[in-house]
């Protein structure tokens, strides 16, 4: 099977491995580089599960080949905060009970650091329409906003 | 892995892509943004033997006003498109429409060019360009060649575009001053597929219609142009009263059909109630553009 030598940084690391062309974004990063943060569901774009960060801005891996981002910046889950030290979307999510069974979550989170990057003080109906990128099964998405809702109120506190 | 194996060539010019896609027939595709073509390869329903990936291109996304045209380059990210103030303010049609295209992540990586040439008959921007009149430029080794909008969608995934062929530039009139637009759309979640949208714009002044545009997606095989509800637009009084006739015009001439999502008849009713919203807006702003 034919191959492709690939060259990207996940997370600040730089890696070089042969792939085939074939491999989806999503695998790459939980296969090759054992980066399971990344979850996949429907794998053809609809559910948003494994949403990263190309470049600094969001990206669904299961609609990417790996051979795509050849020389790109991916951002996953794993670069947002540690278990002592949070990300301030990680603590809100906590906080306002973001989450359920935690599956979309990682897709959430990426998603919502990109709004509030190019956004930092989105209404509620900005947060639903971002978000709305995303499914999810367990919470209704009312505390994943409200989720949002309060990191932007942190993070402004944080910059003053 | 989902998708059956193929050829990849990373083309870096585009010559490299041109003659990637030569001799290969049907059997090669050009790699853009993916959205709609990868996911069709996880789901196998197509298997391309080599993939043409243009990602390189850089050359081929820009934004640009050109003398009295815009020219986007087929590469252009959908976000640009979003984020730009060159299309806010030289066709606000698109920058309207362009919003409903997938999700912000989509619009990451979907490509202007992309959209276009995978032909969705429910997809938001060959409606735009049908409506605004868009010209097509094509590269293949035999030469260059423009396409007209109208003459570009054929049916579903469909277009004239040739197999080795590769589509490198939308060009659109500039917007004229004092045209009124709209573009709305009805789909079951904001982000799905769209049932049906219209584009619109309008032209009018001291209270009557002086011309208009009116272009369906959802409603055929391609982007539907309703001539007839275009034409009872002009020398009338530019109001709700007028619109709803159009309206009536518009939804007895489309020809939808049913399926899983909506009944004919209910695709029929979102052209009616679609119409006649989308012509108030258009008026409101064309008024306000006078």
């Amino acid at each position: 099977m034919e191959q492709v030598q690939l060259t990207l940084t996940v997370n600040g690391t730089r890696y070089s491995r042969p792939v085939e062309p074939r491999c989806l974004l999503s695998d790459f990063i939980r296969h090759d580089l054992g980066l399971t943060g990344t979850h996949v569901g429907c794998e053809h774009g609809v559910c948003g599960m494994c949403t990263v960060l190309i470049d600094g801005q969001t990206a669904r891996t299961c609609l990417t080949f790996a051979v795509q981002v050849d020389g790109a910046e991916i951002t996953t889950v794993e670069a947002l905060g540690t278990p002592a030290k949070l990300h301030p979307l990680q603590q809100a999510f906590w906080e306002k009970h973001g989450l359920q069974c935690g599956y979309c979550t990682p897709a959430m989170l990426l998603t919502a650091v990109e709004l509030l990057n190019n956004n930092p003080n989105p209404t509620r109906n900005e947060i639903c329409e971002a978000m709305s990128a995303n499914l999810c099964r367990c919470t209704g998405y009312q505390t994943i906003v409200d989720a949002v809702e309060s990191a932007a109120a942190a993070m402004k506190g944080e910059a003053r | 892995m989902k998708p059956a194996p193929f050829q990849y060539v990373r083309a870096s010019s585009i010559d490299d892509a041109l003659a990637g896609l030569a001799g290969h027939g049907d059997d090669a595709k050009v790699l853009a943004g993916g959205q709609s073509l990868i996911a069709l390869m996880n789901l196998r329903l197509v298997r391309p033997a080599v993939l043409v990936d243009i990602n390189r291109l850089s050359d081929l996304a820009y934004i640009r006003q050109e003398n009295g045209t815009l020219a986007i380059g087929a590469l252009t990210r959908q976000s640009a498109v979003e984020s730009s103030d060159v299309i806010a303010r030289l066709c606000p049609l698109m920058a309207e429409a362009i919003r409903f295209v997938g999700h912000r992540p989509i619009r990451n990586r979907g490509t202007v060019g992309g959209n276009l040439a995978h032909a969705d008959p429910t997809s938001e921007l060959p409606a735009v360009a049908v409506a605004l009149g868009a010209t097509f430029v094509t590269r293949s080794q035999k030469g260059q060649r423009t396409i007209a909008a109208d003459d570009f969608f054929v049916a579903p995934l469909s277009t004239t575009l040739a197999s080795n062929e590769l589509l490198t530039e939308v060009r659109i009139p500039v917007w004229p001053a004092g045209q009124g637009w709209a573009f709305m759309e009805v789909s079951p979640r904001a982000g799905d597929y769209a049932l049906v949208g219209v584009a619109a714009t309008l032209r009018a002044a001291d209270g009557v219609c002086q011309s208009g545009r009116l272009v369906y997606s959802g409603v055929g095989p391609r982007p539907i142009r309703v001539a007839k509800a275009e034409q009872a637009l002009v020398g009338c009084s530019s109001g709700e009263a007028t619109f709803r006739e159009v309206a009536e015009i518009a939804a007895g001439q489309v020809e939808p059909s049913s399926d899983f999502h909506a009944t004919a008849d209910y695709r029929r009713d979102l052209v009616r109630a679609l119409t006649r919203r989308a012509l108030m807006v258009a008026l409101d702003r064309c008024q306000k553009g006078a």
